[in-house]
Parts: C-alpha cells; structure tokens; sequence
C-alpha cells in the first residue's frame, strides 16, 4: 500500500474536542486516488505507483492521455477508469495489493494521530521587496532617515561584484513548500475530509500531497 | 468559506443561546477543573464585545473584582460553557465597549434597556 494522497485544500477553521479545548484545523478534502499505473522492476527499472485525483471531463482530456488512463483506445483494458485532473507518482515498495482502476481513500493511508508532511504551492506574492521577502529590517520611518525599504549595500566594493545568493528584491512565493510533523487530527471517511492540526501550505483550493512519515 | 467548512461549524453550533449583546450583563457558568474534579463556576460582568461568527463565535466579559478589572473571554459554542443567563439588558451605542476600560466608578454605569427585546 501507498503512505501518501492527494487532496484539495477546502479552508481552516477550530474544533472543539472531547475535554472542551479547541484546535486549529486545515480542512483538506483527501481523495479518493485513482491507480493508474504501476510501475515494476522488470518495466521500469523501479517500483512506483501513479496515482490521479480529481475529476476531469473526458472530452477535455487529449486522446493519448485518454488511452493513458484506460489502456489504449481501440480496446481498453480498463474502460471504466475515469480521467483524472492530477497524477502524480508516489514511490513504494510493493504494489502488489495494487491494481490499476483501484480507488485509495483517505483511510486506507492515514490514521488519526499519525504524523504527516504536506506538500503544496505557497501563495504567490508577486515581485517582493526585501522587507517582505527576507524579512530585512529597512530603515528607521521618520528621524530623518530617508532610506525606508531599500536592500542598501549589496557587498563589499573590494570585491568589486555581487556575490551568488546577496539577497535581493525578486519574485516571492508560488514555491513548493512542504511542511513536516503534522498530526493527522480528524477522518472524516464518509465525506473523504481530512483534519490536519495547524496550517498547510497555499491557497484555498490549492493541490496538496500529504504523505506519512 | 466552503460549503463543507460551513457544515462542520454548524454542527459544532449549540441549539439554543440567549439573545444577549453588548451592554448586557450576563452570567456565566463555566465548567472547571479543580484538582481532579470537575465544578461549575460563575462569573457575572457586562458583555463588551462579541467576536466571530458560527462555531468560532466569542464574547468577552468584563466586572470589576476588589478594585481591579477583570475580563474573560468565553468561546459561545464551547463544551465547557455550561449555561449563559442574561441578567440585564444594557442600552448602548457601540458594539465594542472597549472605553468601558478607561472609566471606573458612576462613569462605568450603563444605561438599562427597558424596551422588549426578543428572548430566545
């Protein structure tokens, strides 16, 4: 079996648990992930599975990825795998309890209490000043000082350059982040939700792989 | 918000509250933890503001204690709450009494609502 999903970020929000406290959740809608491919030693050179979440019309998925999904077109081997919006491989040492057209849901990966690493795009920020990017102090607002927000030196002139990695002004976020030692606070199985203690990365609505560790 | 997020604080909403706002003096009775066992404690002051909404919604209150202020913060749909009574309804203008901090004494008074207001 797999140790990762993949899922939707819905939101935020608290729960109250049993002794009355309340914890900050992220809310992820968890599979369920479709098998489309195993990946063996003999084939491949290693063992893996691709896995896809979320749906996809099939009239917006291009012929060969079509035939991906359902094994060749003229005679598929499976005509009932529908197309998915994401794939993604996730590495694993056996795939024998897999097979392709299989549905992984949120409960055959996770259990409540597990530790977990989430994995999403973080949001973009556009191009960002140096304050905001690398948290640089800047300059005093008012005493005269008429520098407020500016990166100052970028060296020292002996150098004559600017070294590789000088902080600078540039494009923020939109990066992949990963965040690791979550805990795993909430399965709801039925509606394939997932409670994650604290705060993932990215937008609502954004991609995330959540895998055990 | 998503849909799903809306369903999970509505579930956590409890039936019934009273109607209060702020102004209102209201007691509390929280349920404590004292050295194993559990107890019901009651602390009455005015409501000066009302936070959130749904499941997240709060409320804090202020009453003064031998001569020195003291505020709690209660969360409405906690577990740990049980019961809000509504002692007096208070006639104010503002929905955060945060000024109330700065006065002591006849100033600190609030005004009395004696028109009918819905009670549920």
């Amino acid at each position: 079996m797999v140790n990762t999903i993949l899922g939707k970020k819905l939101g935020m929000t608290q729960v109250f648990n049993e002794d009355g406290s309340v914890t900050p959740v992220s809310v992820i809608e968890a599979g369920p992930c479709i098998v489309t491919q195993l990946k063996s030693v003999e084939t491949d050179g290693y063992i893996a599975v691709q896995v896809g979440f979320g749906d996809r019309r099939p009239k917006h998925v291009t012929k060969p990825q079509l035939g991906h999904f359902r094994g060749g077109l003229k005679s598929p081997k499976h005509p009932d795998v529908k197309p998915c919006r994401t794939l993604q491989e996730v590495r694993t040492d056996d795939i024998s309890d897999l097979s392709i057209g299989q549905s992984i849901t949120v409960d055959n990966v996770l259990e409540v209490g597990d530790q977990v690493k989430v994995t999403g795009t973080s949001k973009g920020k556009g191009f960002a000043g140096v304050v905001k990017r690398y948290h640089f102090h800047g300059g005093d607002e008012t005493h005269g000082i008429m520098v407020h927000r500016k990166p100052q030196s970028s060296g020292a002139t002996d150098a004559a350059r600017t070294f590789k990695g000088t902080k600078k002004p540039g494009h923020m976020g939109s990066k992949t982040v990963t965040v690791r030692g979550l805990t795993v606070w909430r399965i709801d199985t039925e509606k394939n939700l997932l409670f994650i203690r604290g705060a993932v990365p990215g937008a609502n609505d954004g991609l995330l792989t959540i895998t055990r560790i | 918000m998503h849909p799903l997020i809306s369903e999970i604080e509505r579930s956590q909403v409890k039936e019934s509250v009273p109607l209060f706002k702020s102004g209102d003096t209201v007691k509390v009775y929280a349920k404590v933890v004292e050295g194993g066992k559990e107890r019901i404690q009651m602390f009455e002051g005015v409501v000066i503001a009302r936070n959130g909404s749904q499941s997240r919604s709060s409320f804090t209150v202020r009453k003064i204690s031998h001569q020195v202020g003291v505020e709690r913060t209660f969360l409405i749909h906690s577990p740990r709450i049980d019961r809000i009574e509504v002692v007096r309804r208070g006639l104010v203008r503002r929905a955060k009494l945060y000024y109330l901090r700065d006065l002591v004494g006849k100033k600190a008074r609030i005004k009395e609502d004696r028109s009918v207001r819905p009670t549920a």
